[in-house]
């Protein structure tokens, strides 16, 4: 089934914003392997200039998932989530994620195209912080294989 | 920490060499709240026509921030991050796991902006997982 084109150029802002903690930035650390001592040691994150841990490049995908998926799950848009490849993603930060931002996510329908009768999205989030600073610009497609 | 004006277009970064077990994908499941099955569940990747348990893209991403923010020192300097997902990691139900090692290469240099262009490898048997994977580290 295509998906719905009147997506297209449409904003959908998320729910509650995401409260990025020092141990949900740490878990992600450890989950990636990664022992860089500016995601586990405040002082250490602070002596670089931070206010807090910093949380890796890829921990925005942490914080975008919420507002992202409650559009992409829309069964209006109609996209077969069984058939869904991830196709590629990128970050622009803006400025690094620390523990004690409180930040909010606005995911935009920037294309929805059909290419070799795949459906091909491409999705970009915008992230901001309390004071409405942009943080982080996400990127990415998603291709549905037909069926 | 790293002097800009010492950097060489072409010159390789420290290589990372990693093994992705299922354990891993467990908890990266957990971290990131990626609970899809067929990174955990053989039966439903089988099922939609994967070789097997596969690793999140977004974890196979991440390694490849990693060469980048060790690079780095302060993953604060990355200011993009960007990949292709050409190729899925496939991670057999083993303590070794699967093998990726990731390499890297000084890709441009911007003297104006003091930013350095860092172009990344992720190899898997011998295959690029990734394509176009490209980390932007800021320089003060």
């Amino acid at each position: 089934m295509p998906l719905d084109p009147t997506y297209v150029g449409r904003s959908f802002p998320g729910a509650e914003p995401f409260a990025v903690g020092a141990e949900i930035i740490r878990q992600f650390a450890v989950a990636i392997g990664d022992d860089n001592p500016l995601y586990h040691d405040k002082v250490a994150a602070q002596s670089a200039g931070h206010l807090d841990v910093v949380a890796p490049p890829t921990f925005a995908i942490r914080v975008i998932a919420r507002a992202q998926d409650a559009v992409m799950f829309d069964p209006a848009l109609g996209l077969d989530f069984s058939m869904v490849v991830h196709r590629d993603q990128s970050f622009v930060h803006h400025r690094p994620i620390v523990a004690g931002d409180e930040l909010s996510a606005v995911v935009h329908i920037d294309a929805i195209r059909v290419l070799a009768g795949n459906d091909v999205l491409t999705v970009r989030t915008e992230v901001t912080d309390s004071h409405d600073t942009p943080v982080c610009t996400a990127v990415g497609t998603l291709v549905a294989r037909a069926s | 920490m790293i002097d800009f004006h010492s950097l060489e277009l072409g010159s390789a970064l420290p290589p990372l060499t990693v093994q992705v077990t299922r354990a891993q994908l467990v908890r990266y499941a957990g971290a990131s709240g990626d609970f899809n099955p067929i990174h955990w569940n053989e039966r439903v990747a089988t099922s939609v026509g994967l070789p097997g348990v596969i690793a999140h893209g977004m974890l196979t991403m991440a390694l490849a921030g990693r060469i980048v923010t060790n690079w780095a020192g302060d993953p604060g300097m990355v200011s993009s991050l960007g990949v292709t997902f050409t190729r899925p990691v496939v991670v057999p139900d083993d303590d070794e796991g699967a093998t990726v090692e990731i390499t890297a290469v000084i890709g441009a240099l911007d003297t104006e902006a003091h930013t350095a262009r860092v172009d990344v490898t992720a190899k898997f048997n011998d295959q690029t997982v990734l394509g176009k994977a490209r980390g932007t580290v800021t320089f003060r």
